[in-house]
C-alpha cells in the first residue's frame, strides 16, 4: 500500500500536493508528532514496522484535512500509550469540526470517542443510536458483593445474576434499589465486606443485542 | 495545477532516486551496442555518403534508448502503483484524468531526454556529430518519448501483473525498436522487409530523428513527422479515454 521509493515526509508532501495544498509542512510536522512518526520522517516506508506503516496511512488520510475522515481500526496493533495519544488526536480533530467515521472492534474505543454508534452483526446493523441512548437501553446495573458469611439471603436470590468465587453478582435496574439490597442483608444478619457498583458499558449492550 | 506538478515531480523523483538503474544502466548498455557494432561494421558499411557507420549508428541508438526508457518510466511506475495498491492515493484526490496523463507522459519525456542526452554525449566522444536541423531532433525526441510514455500508460493499465507488463516490453516494444532501422538503413533490406519496416511507426521516429543530425533520411522527414504526430495523437486520445473511463483503475 506504500510507495517504496519515498520517505514518510515525501509521501505526505505528495499527498498534500495532489489535493492542491502547497506549503503544508506545519501540518505535516504536527501529524508526524501526533502519530509518533517524527523520528521516522525521513525514513523509507518500507523500513518501518507494521504499526508505523499503519500510522503513515492514517497520516496520509489526514494530511489534506478532509471534512469527513474514515478511520478503519486506526489503533489496531498499537501500544497503549500511542492508543491514548491517537484517541486524544481523534477527539481534537472532531472538536475542530471534522466528522469522523471510525470502525473498531474495541468497544471501549467506540464508547470514549463516538457520539453515535452503529453495531453490526453478520453484516446487518443491529443497533444505531447515540452512545448515551445505547447505554441507557441496557438498564441493568451490576452489584458485586462480598458477604460474610458467604451466603446470599433468599430474599435477594431473584436479583442474582451469577457468582464469581466469593463475589455475588446482582442485577439492579435502578440505583435506588441498592437501599433495598442493603436492608435485606441487615435483616438476614449478613455482613457486607465489600461492594462494587458496575455501570453498563457498550460491551454489555453489544452482548445483549447479539443475544437478542 | 498543483496536483499535476506534484505528480510530475513525484515521477521525476521516482526515477532520479534509482538513477543507476534508470539512467546509467541504459546509457552503458547502449554504449556497449555502439562499441560492438561500430567495431564490427565500421569498415564494412556506409549507409549515407560522407557519414561513417558509427556516426550513423549514434542517433539511432540515442532514439532507441529514449523510446525504451520513456516506455519503461510510465509503465513501471503505474504497474507498481497498481500492484502495491498505492494507486489509491492518486485516485482519491481531485486529480483530473488529463493531469494524470500529462504528469506521467511529461516524466517519461524527461527520463527519455536524460538517457538520450547521456547516450548522445557519450557517443559524441566517439564521433563528433553535426546537428543539421536541431529543431527536428528536438521535435522527434519529444514526440517519440511522449508517444512511448502514452503507450506505457496503456500497457500498464491493461497489464494485471508484472509478467504481462514484461511481455509487452520484451515482445512488442524491444523488437519494434530494434527492427526500426537503428542499425541499418531499410534500403539495405529486401523489398518485403522494407514494406514491413514502413508499417513500423518506430522506423519513422528513428528516421526523422536521424534526419535532424545528417539532413538525409530514408523517407521524407515531413512524412515521418506526420506519421509520428498521428501516432502520438491516437495513443494520447486512447490513453485519455481509458483514464477517463477508469479502465482497470476505478473498475
Amino acid at each position: 500500500m506504500y510507495d517504496a521509493f519515498f520517505t514518510v515526509r515525501e509521501m505526505l508532501r505528495f499527498q498534500s500536493g495532489y489535493f492542491g495544498i502547497r506549503n503544508n509542512n506545519a501540518w505535516i510536522d504536527e501529524l508526524l508528532e501526533r502519530l509518533a512518526l517524527t523520528e521516522k520522517a525521513d525514513a523509507y516506508v518500507r523500513h518501518l514496522s507494521g504499526g508505523m506503516k499503519r500510522r503513515v496511512l492514517v497520516a496520509q488520510a489526514l494530511v489534506h484535512k478532509p471534512p469527513v475522515i474514515v478511520l478503519d481500526e486506526p489503533t489496531a496493533g498499537v501500544d497503549v500509550e500511542l492508543r491514548q495519544s491517537l484517541w486524544a488526536f481523534i477527539q481534537r480533530l472532531n472538536q475542530q469540526g471534522h466528522t469522523i467515521v471510525l470502525t473498531t472492534h474495541y468497544l471501549e474505543e467506540a464508547e470514549v470517542l463516538c457520539n453515535r454508534v452503529a453495531m453490526l452483526k453478520q453484516g446487518q446493523v443491529v443497533a444505531l443510536d447515540t452512545t448515551v441512548n445505547l447505554l441507557s437501553r441496557h438498564k441493568a446495573i451490576q452489584l458485586r458483593l462480598k458477604l460474610a458469611p458467604a451466603c446470599l439471603p433468599d430474599s435477594l436470590q431473584a436479583l442474582s445474576c451469577g457468582r464469581d468465587g466469593e463475589i455475588f453478582k446482582l442485577s439492579l435496574r435502578r440505583h435506588a434499589e441498592l437501599e433495598g439490597v442493603l436492608a435485606a442483608l441487615r435483616e438476614s444478619g449478613v455482613a457486607l465486606e465489600d461492594l462494587e457498583v458496575v455501570k453498563p458499558d457498550l460491551e454489555d449492550v453489544f452482548l445483549e443485542m447479539v443475544k437478542s | 495545477m498543483t496536483g499535476l506538478w506534484t505528480l510530475f515531480y513525484k515521477e521525476l523523483l521516482r526515477f532520479w532516486k534509482v538513477s543507476l538503474q534508470t539512467i546509467l544502466s541504459p546509457v552503458v548498455t547502449t554504449l556497449l551496442y555502439l562499441l560492438i557494432f561500430s567495431h564490427v561494421l565500421e569498415a564494412h558499411v556506409q549507409v549515407y555518403p560522407e557519414v561513417n557507420y558509427t556516426a550513423f549508428l549514434i542517433p539511432g541508438l540515442v532514439m532507441m534508448a529514449m523510446l525504451q526508457n520513456a516506455f519503461s518510466n510510465s509503465s513501471s511506475s503505474l504497474i507498481q502503483s497498481k500492484m502495491t495498491g498505492n494507486i489509491v492515493f492518486m485516485l482519491l484526490p481531485p486529480l483530473a484524468y488529463w493531469e494524470f496523463f500529462t504528469a506521467y507522459v511529461a516524466a517519461s519525456v524527461a527520463r527519455g531526454a536524460v538517457v538520450g542526452l547521456g547516450v548522445g554525449l557519450a557517443g559524441w566522444w566517439f564521433v563528433p556529430l553535426s546537428l543539421a536541423h536541431p529543431l527536428w531532433v528536438l521535435v522527434f525526441a519529444i514526440l517519440g518519448c511522449a508517444t512511448l510514455g502514452a503507450a506505457g500508460i496503456i500497457s500498464s493499465l491493461w497489464a494485471e501483473n508484472y509478467d504481462q507488463m514484461a511481455a509487452v516490453q520484451n515482445f512488442i516494444i524491444v523488437p519494434l525498436t530494434f527492427l526500426s532501422g537503428v542499425f541499418y538503413s531499410i534500403h539495405s533490406l529486401p523489398p518485403f522487409w522494407q514494406a514491413v519496416s514502413h508499417a513500423n511507426p518506430f522506423f519513422y521516429l528513428i528516421d526523422g530523428f536521424r534526419y535532424g543530425f545528417f539532413g538525409v533520411s530514408d523517407v521524407s522527414p515531413l512524412l515521418a513527422l506526420a506519421i509520428v504526430a498521428a501516432c502520438f495523437l491516437a495513443l494520447s486520445l486512447a490513453t485519455l479515454l481509458l483514464l477517463k473511463s477508469g479502465y482497470k483503475l476505478r473498475k
